[in-house]
């Protein structure tokens, strides 16, 4: 088959853009650690409140400078909607919806996660200076979606 | 005789002056195809415009919201939601569609030199994508399915939404059913010659539909709709959000290709030049197709999605780069050779030598300069890591409003330009409008999709109302929202113009006098020399469907047990 030289040129550069563009996220993936959400878990959305951690959504220390921060979704808000954790941690965010999909954002940092019924979300960062953030729904979950923030307040050590 | 591309007639044919007296039997350039067989194709046009200008409307009632201008009392909606979802469904489900439907059926029609092989499937389609449309419209008006075009599960919309999403889709599959018969009985007289490149590329943007429509066919008729019924309890989220996306990403190429059938086969004719390669068009449509597991990549951030699956279709998305920088290259040599034969010169300064004057070529370049800026953003999206901070933000509205809102929609109206002249033998009715029109809307979405784009970055959410957020205060968005709402009402202010154009031409008096022509350009290199085997369409789809049961079992595999926890929950 008759493929024009130009064409063929284009065709082979487009190869090394496309191996260099994979290289470098692969490289940015290892390099930052940073992750994406994967399987933690599933549970029936009715056995949520009475079923640990979720029976009792909050922060707790699990480590030195660790901590997990249990919360559930549910239209329209985060259980519990403020949390306080010192600066210099390591969180482990875990997360579950009691009725429908929910979106995990906390803008500035690369929380970002969907929260879906049946599945237990797992989500971790660092908190290195004290700040507000706000976390805030970002998955359209009914008529008062637009009211489902949180703060997440970043305190001094 | 045939009016393949293989052959194209080396001098223009006569053209019979046609008076306004003989309006209504004005003279297409297809042997053997009658107003009766135009009429359903037109009809289905008409229905995918008028989603359009609802849609449209939709579209501006959501910038001014940016704008903290809040109309919906006004237009007796209960909610900024329910305006969305009606947005949703009309722009991406019934104008793409019934734009494809149309469009399509004419192109195989043209490329085989007869009418389709069925006018009652043509009929039947277009009934099915109206009733599907009445039905889906009904409930979403009447608030009983606020659930937006995604309808995630849990959240449950009553079953006439779901009954008119599936006929929708099957008017789509009526229209497979119309060209595969069309093929088989073309191929008859037809036993040794290359299937024309028009009708290859219109039969295997089916093919790929239909394959990947399997997935929300699936989703709505075993899962859904038995659940909104009451014949199931409960559904899984998160598998019914995969079957979604199998589905939900291939439904880009399917608004697409009908879009790049224009733009590699139609634009050169337009411009004066012609299709640079047969052979790579037909590798371009036959590899969107093998493309179409890929519908992880929607969901990088989901819970329940082992990451091998999502790494492996990020990798396949990533090769969708391929296909599209071909089409790319092609596309801007065949409009490079049509401008040089008209006396274009210099590395770019050929541009200004493209008929710019004409809107339908117009609206199609700038749609096409457009969607660079779509692509581009699109790369950001497919990337694990940067997906993490544009997810489920504006950004991602910011993108396929450059995609399917610019490259999809203001093609579908640079095409209805020619096309409605083609389908109702009226003249365009104000052509300066109409060019006009398609820099309105250009300029529109270049600074929607900014502040879109440049607000999801920021963190503002995706489809939120966002000036009742009760968080919109700990941030700083407003020139985000601004050039939203400028943007946004900009692009409605030429769909406006557009329905002018539409509407005068429809109802204006003016015949043609010429026979209408699908622009169909000539070819350079090919079909002679085309691998054989690119036309042996059953063993691509054999091909393809192997692709999609590895990949899409691969995840299923890992995720199984489906896992049914779910029951129905309406909450607007």
């Amino acid at each position: 088959m008759h493929v024009d030289k130009r064409e063929k040129r284009v065709m082979q550069i487009t190869v090394v853009v496309l191996g260099v563009a994979i290289g470098a996220l692969v490289l940015s993936m290892t390099a930052s650690h940073k992750s994406l959400p994967e399987p933690a878990g599933r549970i029936r959305p009715e056995d949520v409140r009475v079923t640990a951690p979720f029976d009792n959504p909050g922060v707790r220390q699990v480590g030195e400078n660790e901590y997990e921060v249990v919360m559930i979704a549910q239209a329209w808000e985060w259980v519990p909607n403020r949390v306080e954790i010192p600066a210099g941690s390591h969180v482990t965010f875990k997360v579950t919806s009691v009725d429908v999909i929910h979106g995990f954002r906390v803008p500035d940092t690369d929380l970002n996660a969907m929260v879906i019924p049946g599945q237990i979300t797992e989500v971790d960062v660092d908190f290195d200076e004290a700040r507000d953030f706000t976390l805030l729904c970002h998955e359209y979950c009914g008529i008062g979606h637009h009211r489902m923030g949180a703060d997440i307040v970043i305190v001094e050590n | 005789m045939t009016a393949t591309i293989e052959t194209p007639s080396p001098t223009p044919e006569p053209e019979p002056v046609v008076t306004p007296a003989q309006a209504r039997t004005w003279q297409i350039d297809i042997p053997g195809v009658t107003q009766a067989d135009l009429s359903p194709l037109k009809w289905q046009l008409y229905l995918a415009l008028l989603a359009f200008g609802i849609g449209a409307l939709m579209g501006l009632l959501q910038a001014l919201e940016r704008a903290n201008i809040n109309l919906y009392d006004e237009v007796r909606l209960q909610s900024y939601y329910q305006g969305l979802t009606l947005h949703g469904v009309a722009m991406v489900l019934v104008f793409t569609f019934c734009f494809a439907n149309s469009f399509l059926s004419l192109m195989t029609m043209k490329a085989y030199g007869r009418p389709l092989k069925s006018r009652l499937i043509s009929q039947a389609s277009t009934w099915s994508a109206t009733i599907g449309v009445a039905l889906a419209l009904w409930a979403i008006l009447a608030n009983k399915a606020t659930v937006l075009f995604t309808f995630y599960a849990p959240l449950q919309a009553t079953p006439a939404f779901y009954v008119g999403a599936v006929l929708l889709v099957i008017s789509t599959w009526l229209v497979l059913v119309n060209m595969i018969w069309t093929l088989a009985d073309w191929r008859k007289d037809h036993p040794k010659d290359r299937i024309p490149l028009l009708a290859y590329a219109s039969i295997i943007s089916y093919i790929m539909w239909f394959l990947a429509s399997l997935g929300i066919a699936v989703e709505v008729l075993f899962y859904l709709l038995p659940w909104s019924l009451g014949w199931r309890d409960q559904v899984d989220p998160q598998f019914t959000r995969v079957l979604f996306w199998f589905t939900g990403h291939p439904i880009v190429y399917f608004w697409l290709m009908p879009i790049y059938v224009s733009w590699y086969m139609l634009l050169p004719g337009q411009v004066g030049g012609k299709i640079f390669s047969d052979g790579l068009t037909r590798i371009v449509f036959v590899a969107f197709m093998l493309l179409i597991p890929v519908g992880a990549h929607h969901q990088f951030t989901d819970p329940g999605i082992p990451f091998s699956s999502k790494s492996l279709q990020w990798l396949l998305t990533f090769a969708i780069f391929y296909p599209s920088v071909v089409t790319l290259f092609s596309v801007v040599a065949s409009l490079e050779s049509g401008a040089r034969a008209r006396g274009g010169k210099g590395l770019i300064a050929w541009i200004g030598k493209l008929p710019w004057g004409d809107p339908a070529v117009a609206g199609q370049l700038l749609a096409g300069i457009i969607f660079m800026g779509g692509g581009a953003s699109g790369l950001v999206n497919a990337s694990l890591t940067a997906n993490l901070v544009v997810h489920n933000t504006s950004f991602i509205p910011g993108h396929f409003h450059l995609t399917v809102g610019t490259a999809v929609a203001l093609s579908i109206m640079a095409i209805s330009y020619w096309l409605i002249p083609y389908f109702t033998g009226k003249r365009l009715y104000n052509r300066p409008l109409a060019v006009v029109q398609v820099w309105t809307w250009a300029i529109g979405v270049s600074i929607f999709s900014r502040g879109q784009m440049a607000g999801g970055i920021e963190g503002v959410p995706r489809r939120t109302l966002i000036q009742e957020a009760t968080y919109k205060d700990n941030f700083n968005w407003a020139l985000s929202h601004a050039l939203t709402a400028i943007g946004g009402t900009i692009m409605f202010i030429a769909a406006v113009m557009f329905f002018v154009v539409v509407f005068g031409t429809i109802f204006s008096n003016r015949a043609v006098t010429t026979v209408q022509k699908v622009p169909l350009a000539p070819i350079i290199n090919g079909p002679r020399d085309t691998w054989a085997i690119m036309d042996r369409i059953g063993m691509w789809t054999l091909i393809t469907i192997v692709g999609i049961v590895i990949v899409l079992g691969e995840l299923i595999f890992h995720y199984w047990p489906i896992w049914p926890v779910s029951p129905g929950i309406q909450l607007w």
